[in-house]
């Protein structure tokens, strides 16, 4: 059957697609000829779907799935970036399309059959090699959130939590453990740091600590289940649970081992915080953080049993508790968190609240198994000056209207 | 290797034999192996698994192109500001505006800050190593043509900016010796994270 349509729409790519699917009223979804003359199946719209769906027969098997066209999930774009929306999503996994984005130079178009990894400097055998024969090492696969370090904003009560936070996605990575790869050539005692470079335009370069590529990188070749996508750099990247974003380098191309840092732009320039007068530099752990994405703006509640949902992470290990405050932050309450709860990834949580309609400001804060407790705004500000900058990951509030609107709380 | 030998032999040809006998005495073995006993996954690890081929000194040569503070990597040639100047007119003033000043991807060159407002990062006031604006030149752009200037060309390029920022005179060649020697303003200033988790907000 699927094959005879398929035949027909080669031998006649404009027949009615009415006709295809045996004359209904309207076609649920059409097998369609592409340019490249690909079968794939085109997204339905409202006039598209028959009043009674248990009456037609609907859309055949396919290659590749969709989503719903009901669904208008979307990055939010600008220039240099693409921001998760973290307010439409369930459970933990980010979907790979959703992954935000944070490129210096574009998303590079990259063959994978030519493309090499270079690992040289201070190692006893220089070797290059061929994705393939990376996925020929042992394997690893870690669930892990990614998030950029300069992930925060503020100054408007009109933003989403994509707007605020949508710099963080949460995927599992499959590739093999960067000492797996150290072990192969050999690192000299003398290497302490090595740089990591990517294959883009911007050729963007960090220098990382020699213990995080034995403690737990990976060299990522896949996430959730796939090849990386091109905006998470495919064909392999560099991955290092809880570091800042940018320290996992996509595309990447070469690692050279060293006895000292590089010093390249995004480590000194860039990626760098004012703290009290001074410039803190290689902050590569992202603090423990969490933000309520429902309700948000621009959603609306009703009065009565309202669940509270979020998102909290740690990138010095696990959550180890999340409150919630319905009251402007005099009281908090423990939030429910969803299992499982894994080191440095984001995990849901949920908190059941009965909304009798009263203005009032709601917000989360998370405690890692550090001890580490979210703090407010005015208590980063306190403590590391009025500057702002990378590494915020303040307490973030919503006001609840009485008409059920629901607003940011700008920080002053 | 006598060893290795053995552990071959074990795989290959014991432990079919003995497959049919582990069943029965799963039970009171304790020391089977099971998922959550199994040793960490390196411990049998081959010495390598043959896997990549050797890099030649002249791909790495090819590749390497990073600059360290201390000078490693720079390149032969020279620059000096007024030639860097005339490069910087030609390809740099759209994105960082004339003098460096200015433009939509921000200044490269300090300035008086207009009254209330902060002054930007520059070169100047921020970067603390000389020759990372070698090596970021080099790599990276111009934006519209990156990995396009030669050596030489970053070199001027290199010292046009220095100079601008007041951190060289005119005259001052830049080179691989010259280059590291120079001390930049911000230098001072940079410390190494020091958050370690806990409960301080830092």
């Amino acid at each position: 059957m699927k094959n005879k349509l398929i035949e027909i729409g080669q031998i006649a790519p404009k027949f009615s697609r009415r006709k295809l699917l045996g004359g209904a009223a309207t076609a649920a979804v059409a097998i369609v000829q592409t340019a490249q003359g690909k079968n794939i199946q085109q997204a339905i719209t409202v006039s598209d779907v028959p009043d009674d769906p248990t009456k037609v027969v609907g859309t055949l098997a396919g290659e590749v799935g969709t989503r719903s066209s009901f669904e208008k999930v979307v990055k939010k774009p600008s220039d240099i970036s693409s921001r998760s929306p973290l307010q439409d999503f369930y459970g933990m996994i980010t979907p790979s399309d959703l992954h935000f984005e944070r490129h210096h130079a574009g998303v590079p178009a990259i063959a994978p059959h030519k493309h090499e990894l270079l690992i040289h400097g201070l190692v006893e055998k220089p070797l290059v090699f061929k994705i393939s024969d990376l996925k020929r090492f042992p394997s690893v696969s870690r669930i892990a959130f990614l998030e950029c370090s300069g992930n925060y904003r503020t100054g408007k009560e009109t933003l989403t939590p994509q707007e605020i936070c949508g710099l963080t996605s949460q995927s599992e990575w499959t590739g093999v453990k960067l000492s797996t790869l150290f072990r192969e050539v050999g690192v000299k005692p003398n290497a302490s740091w090595f740089l990591a470079e990517g294959g883009d335009a911007a050729v963007m370069t960090r220098s990382i600590p020699i213990k995080k590529g034995w403690d737990d990188a990976i060299i990522a070749y896949a996430q959730n289940g796939e090849a990386l996508r091109p905006e998470q750099g495919y064909p392999v990247r560099l991955f290092l649970p809880g570091w800042e974003g940018n320290t996992s380098v996509k595309w990447l191309r070469r690692l050279e081992l060293s006895d000292a840092p590089f010093m390249t732009r995004e480590e000194t320039s860039k990626y760098t915080e004012s703290v009290n007068g001074k410039v803190r530099q290689f902050s590569f752990d992202i603090d423990a953080r969490s933000i309520i994405t429902y309700p948000s703006y621009p959603q609306h509640i009703e009065r009565g049993w309202v669940e509270i949902r979020g998102l909290a992470w740690s990138g010095r290990g696990k959550v180890v508790q999340v409150e919630v405050s319905t009251n402007a932050g005099k009281t908090w309450q423990l939030a429910r968190l969803q299992e499982p709860i894994l080191d440095k990834a984001h995990v849901q949580f949920r908190y059941l609240w009965e909304w009798k309609g009263d203005a009032t400001e709601i917000m989360s804060r998370v405690t890692d198994e550090t001890g580490y407790v979210q703090p407010t705004y005015q208590q980063l500000i306190a403590a590391r000056g009025a500057d702002g900058g990378y590494h915020f990951n303040p307490i973030a509030s919503w006001q609840i209207k009485p008409d059920g609107s629901v607003l940011h709380k700008p920080e002053k | 290797m006598p060893h290795t030998l053995s552990r071959v032999l074990l795989t290959v040809v014991l432990l079919p034999l003995l497959i049919p006998t582990l069943g029965v005495f799963r039970a009171d073995t304790p020391t089977q192996l099971s998922p959550q006993n199994m040793p960490s996954d390196t411990a049998h690890f081959p010495r390598s698994f043959g896997l990549g081929r050797a890099a030649t000194p002249d791909e790495i040569k090819k590749l390497d192109i990073d600059v360290r503070p201390d000078g490693k990597g720079l390149p032969t040639g020279s620059g000096i500001s007024t030639k860097g100047k005339s490069i910087f007119e030609a390809k740099c003033t759209p994105c960082h505006g004339v003098g460096g000043v200015g433009g939509p991807n921000g200044s490269l060159v300090t300035s008086v800050p207009a009254a209330g407002k902060r002054s930007e990062r520059t070169i100047g006031n921020y970067w603390p190593y000389a020759t990372t604006i070698f090596d970021y030149v080099r790599r990276a752009m111009p934006f519209n043509a990156p990995g396009s200037l030669t050596n030489e060309e970053v070199y001027h390029l290199t010292a046009y900016l220095l100079h601008a920022n007041k951190i060289i005179d005119e005259t001052t060649v830049i080179d691989a010796t010259s280059l590291p020697k120079v001390v930049m303003p911000a230098q001072k200033s940079f410390i190494p994270d020091d958050r370690k988790g806990g409960p301080e907000i830092k």
